[in-house]
């Protein structure tokens, strides 16, 4: 009985981490299904977008919700600076130089982050609360916002894919980039699409990652494992998998903490992504967009 | 500074630049000669300083060992660990695509970097492993040498070996065969290659080099703890190093090390003079962000590096890339 | 009318030529058919026309004005739609999106596009929720003529169009494509399914190593005793 409350428990907070992990995740797998690379500052991104929303906050007194759209909009932003100035330019050449090129963007932008907000840990306001008792389960209400919102990115997301001219011409890059050209769809400008959406998702997760916890310069790249893990179970390049990616992964790190030491996490992250690599290359889930 | 100051300084550097460089032909071989994407180096490095390190300290109870084993046992060791970690990844890794290899290798570096901080009965965790001796320091000593002038000595030797060990390997038919690989993979399998054994060769080879110094660190450092393995020490810079000195040369990567050792160690000074009081927090993640600029432009500038590969390069394009091209 | 006219073209795929002076011309109301053999260049002499890859002598005309390597999205601006010989159609839309994405280029109302396409491939209209990578050959090729025709072209292009179908929808599919002529379309296609696709062709082109070996009616080339021999199987 005990077990079962525990392990209820622990799946709240998995599906809480779950969430996070989906909006980086599908940013990752969006920008791989049209680019072709593992976009290693994605973790960085993350982090960019948490201190932005938290730096509009202090800027503006504005109530905690705002970090979130502040966040986005800023971490969208920078990710198209980022693409036009560095990417664009090595886009040509094979995709993994752009990957190194993004391991070293990741690092610049952490540096930043150190620079602007200095060691100190920040944390956005609201302190901390008391959860709400369900029945044997302690439910904190942050983790009941951060659900929601997460759910709602991600509902927007959808919308956007299937139901507008420029998210069809996404996902029809992503099929093939060839044909997509032969088309007459503008690749620069979806290219610069993808980027606004993968910056915006980074930082809804930074956000909501900061509400759940700290803002540290290295919170985003902690998470950068667990992320790749939850885009390739998802099948990489396909961002409806990577909800199902994120969860399962989510889930997985929370509920090892039964018996596991709880900084192994995202070790656990990274052995059930090797366990789909090897049995099922393309990922569990079937499916494209 | 005085004049020993200055010494000192220099010893320190040259040893610095040659583990570097020892690490920058390891990732040589991965990257440079096989096209495999590796960027756990850290991990690699890590295996090879703690094993030797866990061989030669003297029994301990703070952690596994040690086994008060001479030097070389020790870097035999961390060169036979490493290789054995290698040859895990590598097989385990050997089918899968360049980006999953690069997100796998950072995830084992990642797993390590756990393991060392958490495993305290096997590397005293978070607190680090103390008392590595410098290698030979009672030999140096009776010529007149200061262990760490002992030290580069050592370090330097043990680069000249890989250098022509290396050297040798790309000029050999087995080399040959792994640049066919990078540049042309299904036209190498289609001669009859086992393409999947060559990659793991050159993993396991670069993998046990890399261990190797990692051995020569520990024991040029004296100290150990999983804060040395970040991403950033192990990893960033040695890719820094091979791309600017032009990956696939192994001169290249040597002449890599020595620029980025002395860009990165140099602003060291730069920022600590220029810096105004108070602002000394600032030098690191401006060090890194100077780096990091500097290879942005040297990928977008010059990718091909400071030395580039001399074998004509013809890199086999996809089909999705030639489009992109016209 | 003269829609198009590609003179002593030259190129290849960055290393040696491939096309050696080939050359083709379309007009209005005309179906032109290429044959050859395998690995003769009728691929690569449409992309070339298309503008997917570089055209390093002669040149392409377009209603009299030269287009020579311009970019396809301008091509597709100008009303030439091409379908290639693989991979034509985006597996993980529906039909109804893979037709959006041909008209993306065009501001305005699709509807009126997508119902015109839509009278030419009644089956598309009855599976157009459907994911295109679930569908059959045959049906794939209706998707992949659809979406370009979706732009209302002047010119279509199409690159084997018959690649892989059954006898029963070669002939439909041809059937089609005269159906698309007779919408006063000018349409070049590549064949391998030479005879039929001879005897549909106003006009027709054999190619041998990336130049013209013949060129006549289509009726003439199939009468042809050379031609026949050669390429269209004794
Ligand atoms: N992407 C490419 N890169 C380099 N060479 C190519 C490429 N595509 C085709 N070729 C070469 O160009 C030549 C002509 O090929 P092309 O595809 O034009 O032939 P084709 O006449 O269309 O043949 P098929 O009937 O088989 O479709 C061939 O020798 C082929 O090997
Ligand atoms: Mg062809």
């Amino acid at each position: 009985m005990y077990i079962l409350v525990e392990l209820l428990q622990l799946s709240i907070y998995g599906i809480v981490l779950g969430s996070i992990l989906t909006l980086g995740a599908i940013g990752v797998s969006m920008i791989f299904g049209i680019l072709r690379f593992a976009h290693f500052a994605h973790g960085d991104l993350i982090t960019v977008g948490a201190y932005t929303g938290l730096g509009f906050l202090m800027m503006t007194n504005a109530p905690f919700w705002f970090a979130l759209p502040a966040g986005m909009a800023g971490a969208a932003i920078i990710a198209v600076l980022i693409d036009q100035t560095v990417y664009k330019r090595i886009r040509r050449r094979q995709p993994v130089i752009l990957l190194i090129s993004s391991f070293g963007i990741g690092l610049i932008l952490r540096s930043f982050v150190q620079i602007i907000w200095g060691p100190h840990v920040f944390s956005f306001p609201g302190g901390i609360q008391r959860p709400w008792l369900v029945w044997e389960l302690a439910i904190i209400p942050n983790h009941v916002w951060i659900f929601l919102a997460a759910l709602i990115i991600v509902t927007l997301l959808h919308l956007f894919l299937t139901r507008t001219r420029v998210g069809k011409a996404m996902r029809a890059m992503s099929d093939n980039m060839d044909l997509a050209l032969i088309t007459g769809i503008p690749a620069e400008r979806i290219i610069m699409i993808t980027w606004l959406l993968g910056g915006a998702l980074a930082a809804g997760a930074g956000v909501l990652l900061g509400l759940d916890s700290r803002l540290t310069p290295t919170m985003g790249w902690n998470i950068l494992l667990p992320v790749f893990a939850a885009a390739i179970v998802g099948g990489i390049g396909r961002p409806y998998g990577a909800i199902a990616g994120g969860m399962l992964i989510g889930l997985a790190m929370e509920i090892s903490t039964l018996f596991l030491e709880p900084s192994y996490k995202p070790a656990v992250a990274f052995l059930i992504m090797v366990a789909v690599l090897i049995a099922r290359p393309h990922g569990i889930f079937k499916g494209a967009w | 500074m005085e004049l020993s100051g200055i010494a000192a300084y220099l010893v320190s550097f040259f040893t610095f630049v040659g583990i570097y460089g020892i690490l920058a032909l390891g990732l040589n071989m991965q990257w440079g000669f096989t096209g495999q994407f590796n960027i756990g180096i850290a991990g690699f490095f890590a295996v090879g300083a703690y094993t030797s390190a866990i061989l030669t300290t003297p029994e301990s109870p703070w952690h596994l060992g040690g086994f008060g084993q001479p030097f070389l046992v020790g870097v035999l060791g961390a060169v036979i660990v490493s290789a054995l970690v290698g040859l895990l990844i590598g097989w385990i890794t050997a089918r899968l695509r360049t980006d999953y290899l690069a997100i796998a290798t950072i995830g084992i570096a990642e797993t390590l970097r756990l393991i060392i901080a958490n495993e305290s009965w096997l590397t005293n965790g978070v607190r680090g492993m103390s008392g590595i001796d410098r290698p030979f320091s009672d030999f140096f000593q009776a010529l007149g040498l200061s262990s760490a002038m002992g030290s580069l000595i050592v370090v330097a030797a043990f680069l000249a070996g890989v250098y022509f060990l290396v050297e040798r390997a790309r000029q050999s038919p087995w080399g040959r065969v792994l640049r066919a690989i990078r540049e042309n993979e299904p036209a190498t399998e289609a001669a009859g290659k086992n393409i999947g054994r060559f990659r793991l060769e050159a993993f396991v080879v670069g993998s046990a080099i890399m261990g190797l110094g990692g051995a020569l660190y520990a024991h040029y450092f004296g100290f150990l703890s999983p804060e040395a393995f970040l991403p950033l020490y192990g990893t960033f810079l040695v890719w820094v190093m091979l791309i600017a000195g032009g990956s696939g040369n192994n001169l290249g990567a040597l002449v890599g090390a020595v620029v980025i050792w002395t860009i990165w160690s140099g602003s060291e000074f730069v920022m600590s003079a220029s810096l105004p009081e108070g602002y000394g927090g600032y030098a690191g993640p401006l060090r890194v962000i100077l780096i990091g600029v500097l290879l942005q432009v040297i990928l977008i500038a010059r990718p091909e590096g400071l030395l580039p590969e001399r074998a004509p390069q013809a890199i086999a394009t996809t089909r999705r890339e030639r489009a992109r091209q016209q | 009318m003269r829609l198009l006219e590609a003179n002593n073209i030259h190129g290849g795929y960055g290393g040696a030529d491939i096309l050696h002076g080939a050359s083709i011309r379309v007009d209005n109301d005309e179906i032109v058919v290429i044959v050859g053999a395998n690995g003769a260049g009728k691929s690569t002499l449409m992309k070339a026309v298309f503008g997917l890859l570089h055209v390093r002598e002669g040149e392409v005309l377009y209603q009299g004005k030269p287009i020579t390597n311009t970019r396809p999205e301008q091509m597709v601006s100008r009303g030439i739609a091409y379908v290639p010989q693989e991979y034509n159609i985006f597996p993980s839309l529906t039909v109804q999106e893979n037709l959006e994405m041909g008209a993306y280029a065009l501001r305005g109302n699709i509807r009126p596009r997508l119902e015109k396409v839509f009278s030419v491939f009644p089956r598309l209209r009855e599976r157009r929720r459907q994911e295109a990578g679930l569908m059959s050959g045959g049906e794939r090729q209706m998707v992949a003529i659809g979406r370009a025709l979706m732009i209302d072209p002047k010119l279509l292009m199409l690159d084997e169009p018959t690649a892989g179908l059954s006898p029963k929808l070669i002939d439909e599919t041809f059937e089609r494509i005269r159906g698309i002529r007779n919408l006063g379309i000018g349409v070049v296609m590549v064949e391998q399914n030479a005879k039929q696709a001879l005897a549909i062709a106003d006009r027709g082109y054999v190619l041998a190593t990336g130049a013209n070996r013949f060129e006549d009616t289509g009726a003439n080339l199939l009468a042809n005793r050379e031609v026949a021999e050669m390429f269209l199987g004794g």
